[in-house]
C-alpha cells in the first residue's frame, strides 16, 4: 500500500538530486578533507561548497561559523554542554523554557549533575514564551538562555528576535534549537540576534544523521569530541561527507523553493483545518493561531488514545504522529502539552500532523474520511465518551 | 511491534460496549499512564454468561480488554478470578515489555468487577462504581537504566549496576 505522509517532523523523503548528489561523493569523491593530496582536496572543496550553502540558508556571514554535526541532538548538546564548560568560571546558571526538546532537557539535567542550575520559564496556552520572563530571570551568574525556535509538538514559534536583544543588552550567550525551523521557514541568525543555533538537514528535505550548529565568531565554546582539528577544531572526527554533501545540496534547495514549499504547506494546512468541522467535533487545535509553523498541525482528540489513532490510521495506509503517554518511551504525558495547560487526558489524544512537498488535497480529503471513521470507532470503545 | 493477534484484537475489538442493568461493573485506572478501563458483567447461576468493555487507552490495552473478555465469557465465577495479567498477554502472544503493565488494567478490572459482584452479594452498600483503590501490580512496573538495561528504581540517580547517571524525565 501506498503510504501517505502526514509525519514528515519524523522522516522526510531525500530529493532526488540530494540523492545523486551522495551517490556521487560515494563514487566518485570519496577522499579525506584533511588529505594533502588531489583526493583529499576535491574532498575539502566539497565540503567547504556545502558549508557555503548552509551557510547562505540561515544568512550566516562566515561560512566558517558553521560547524558541521550527527544532526540537531548533537547540535544542541554541544551548544549548552559546550559553553557551559568554557564559561565555568563566569556562572553556573542557565535560562531556558519549560517546553523544549529533550535534547535541551535533557542536557540540561545533566549539566545539574555538575551544579549548574538552570531557570526554566513558562509559557502561556499557545506554547509562547514571555521575552520579559527571561529578562527577569537573568541574573549576575547566568551563561546562557537556550530557547528553542519552533516547538515541535505543537509548532508554535517563538520571539527569539525580542529574546536575542535580551540577551545581547545582558551580555549572555543565547542558543536557539531551531531543528524544525531551519529550512522550512525563513531563519537569518544575524536578524535573530543569536550566538548559537542548531539544525538538522532532514527536515529540509537532506539525508538524516547530519546537521550543523552556528557558532557565531568569538564565542566561548569547547568541543564535544576530542581528537584532529576538523571544523575549526570545534568537531574532531572524519567529516561524514556523504550526508555533509546531501545536506548542502539540500540547502540549496531549501533556500530557492522556501517560498513555494511554505505556500504549499499553509494550503493543505488550511485545508484541513477549515475543512475539519464538516468531520469532527470535540477536539482542540493546539499551537499558536498564527505563530506557528506553516507545516505543522497539532491536534487533541477528546475520548481518545494517540498511539491507538497512529495505528488505526497505519491501517489505511496514513502516517501521522502522536504525543500519548502511551507511545512515548517513559509513559509519561507530554511536557509540552502540560505545560500549556492540558488536562492529562486530553494529552492522551494529541496527534501532530506534518504536511511536506508530496502531500496533495486529495490527500489530505482522504484524511479526513479516514480520521472521521477512526475517531468515531474509538470514542465507542471510549468509557469517557457520553453520547 | 505488535503480535499478530494483538492486532487482530486491536482492529476488531470483541465485546465492546456497556451492558444496562449489569450485575457487576469494574472500572480501573493504568497508574502508569493514566488510562482507563470499565468492565460490565452479567451473571446467571455464578457463571458470566455476557461480558462487555470500555477502554480509554492504547492499542495494547484495547487488544488487552478484548482478548480478557474473550476469555472470562462462559466462565464461572470461581474460574474467572483465576484469570491472570500473564495469562492475557501469553494469549495475546506476548507484549512489548513496555506495555506489559496494560494487561495489568484488563485482569483488574475483571477482579474489581467481581468484587463489586460479591459486595452486592454479601449485602454491602452497592457504590455507583467500584475503584481499585491501590493497584496491586504498581510496584513491579519498573524501569531499565538506558545504558546497562538493568532494573532501576524510580527516582534513583545513579544506576546502581553500571553507575551511569539516571536523568528521569
Ligand atoms: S494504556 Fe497507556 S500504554 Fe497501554
Amino acid at each position: 500500500m501506498n503510504i501517505i505522509n502526514f509525519d514528515h517532523l519524523s522522516a522526510n523523503p531525500i530529493l532526488p538530486e540530494v540523492q545523486e548528489a551522495m551517490i556521487d561523493v560515494i563514487r566518485n569523491n570519496y577522499g579525506n578533507p584533511s588529505s594533502q593530496h588531489s583526493l583529499g582536496d576535491a574532498a575539502a572543496t566539497a565540503l567547504e561548497a556545502a558549508r557555503d550553502s548552509v551557510s547562505a540558508l540561515i544568512n550566516c556571514p562566515v561560512s566558517k561559523e558553521i560547524v558541521f554535526t550527527s544532526g540537531g541532538t548533537e547540535s544542541v548538546n554541544h551548544a549548552i554542554k559546550g559553553v557551559a564548560f568554557a564559561k565555568a568560571d563566569k556562572g553556573k546558571h542557565i535560562i531556558t523554557s519549560n517546553i523544549e526538546h529533550n535534547a535541551v532537557i535533557r542536557s540540561l539535567k545533566r549539566l545539574k549533575l555538575f551544579d549548574y542550575n538552570v531557570t526554566s520559564v513558562s509559557v502561556d496556552k499557545y506554547g509562547m514564551v514571555d521575552p520579559a520572563e527571561i529578562e527577569a530571570a537573568i541574573k549576575d551568574d547566568t551563561i546562557l538562555i537556550s530557547i528553542m525556535h519552533s516547538n515541535n509538538e505543537i509548532g508554535t514559534i517563538q520571539p527569539i528576535k525580542e529574546i536575542g536583544e535580551i540577551a545581547k543588552a545582558r551580555k549572555v550567550l543565547f542558543h536557539s534549537d531551531a531543528v524544525d525551523s531551519v529550512g522550512v521557514v525563513p531563519v537569518d541568525v544575524q536578524e535573530l540576534g543569536v550566538d548559537l543555533l542548531s539544525f538538522a538537514s532532514n527536515p529540509f528535505y537532506g539525508p538524516a544523521g547530519v546537521g550543523g550548529l552556528y557558532i557565531k565568531r568569538g564565542t566561548a565554546i569547547w568541543p564535544m569530541f576530542d581528537g584532529g582539528v576538523q571544523e575549526n577544531n570545534k568537531r574532531a572526527g572524519t567529516e561524514n561527507m556523504i550526508g555533509i554533501v546531501g545536506m548542502g545540496k539540500a540547502a540549496e534547495f531549501a533556500k530557492r523553493d522556501m517560498e513555494k514549499r511554505i505556500a504549499h504547506s499553509k494550503m493543505l494546512k488550511e485545508k484541513f483545518l477549515r475543512e475539519l468541522p464538516d468531520y469532527l467535533d470535540e477536539y482542540i487545535i493546539n499551537g499558536h493561531p498564527e505563530k506557528s509553523l506553516p507545516n505543522h498541525i497539532s491536534i487533541s482528540l477528546k475520548y481518545i488514545e494517540g498511539e491507538s489513532v497512529v495505528l488505526m490510521l497505519d491501517e489505511e495506509g496514513i502516517a501521522v504522529s502522536t504525543r500519548s503517554a502511551c507511545a512515548a518511551g517513559a509513559l509519561r504525558a507530554s511536557h509540552v502539552l502540560l505545560s500549556i495547560g492540558h488536562e492529562f487526558a486530553d494529552a492522551q489524544g494529541t496527534m501532530v500532523i506534518t504536511f511536506g512537498m508530496e502531500n496533495t488535497e486529495e490527500d489530505v480529503e482522504r484524511f479526513l474520511a479516514v480520521l472521521k471513521e477512526t475517531v468515531v470507532s474509538l470514542r465507542e470503545i471510549s468509557p469517557l465518551y457520553k453520547k | 511491534m505488535y503480535s499478530k493477534t494483538v492486532m487482530d484484537h486491536f482492529k476488531k475489538p470483541r465485546n465492546v460496549g456497556t451492558i444496562e442493568n449489569a450485575d457487576a461493573i469494574g472500572e480501573v485506572g493504568n497508574p502508569l499512564c493514566g488510562d482507563m478501563m470499565t468492565i460490565y458483567l452479567k451473571i446467571e447461576d455464578e457463571r458470566i454468561t455476557d461480558i462487555k468493555f470500555q477502554t480509554f487507552g492504547c492499542g495494547a490495552a484495547i487488544a488487552v480488554s478484548s482478548m480478557l473478555t474473550e476469555m472470562a465469557k462462559g466462565k464461572t465465577i470461581e474460574e474467572a478470578k483465576k484469570i491472570t495479567n500473564k495469562d492475557v498477554a501469553e494469549a495475546l502472544e506476548g507484549l512489548p515489555k513496555n506495555k506489559l503493565h496494560c494487561s495489568n488494567l484488563g485482569a483488574d478490572a475483571l477482579q474489581v468487577a467481581i468484587k463489586d459482584y460479591e459486595d452486592q452479594k454479601a449485602g454491602k452498600p452497592r457504590q455507583e462504581r467500584q475503584q481499585a483503590e491501590k493497584h496491586e501490580h504498581a510496584e513491579k512496573d519498573v524501569c531499565y537504566c538506558p545504558y546497562c538495561d538493568s532494573e532501576v528504581g524510580e527516582g534513583e540517580a545513579f544506576c546502581k549496576s553500571c553507575k551511569n547517571a539516571l536523568v528521569h524525565l
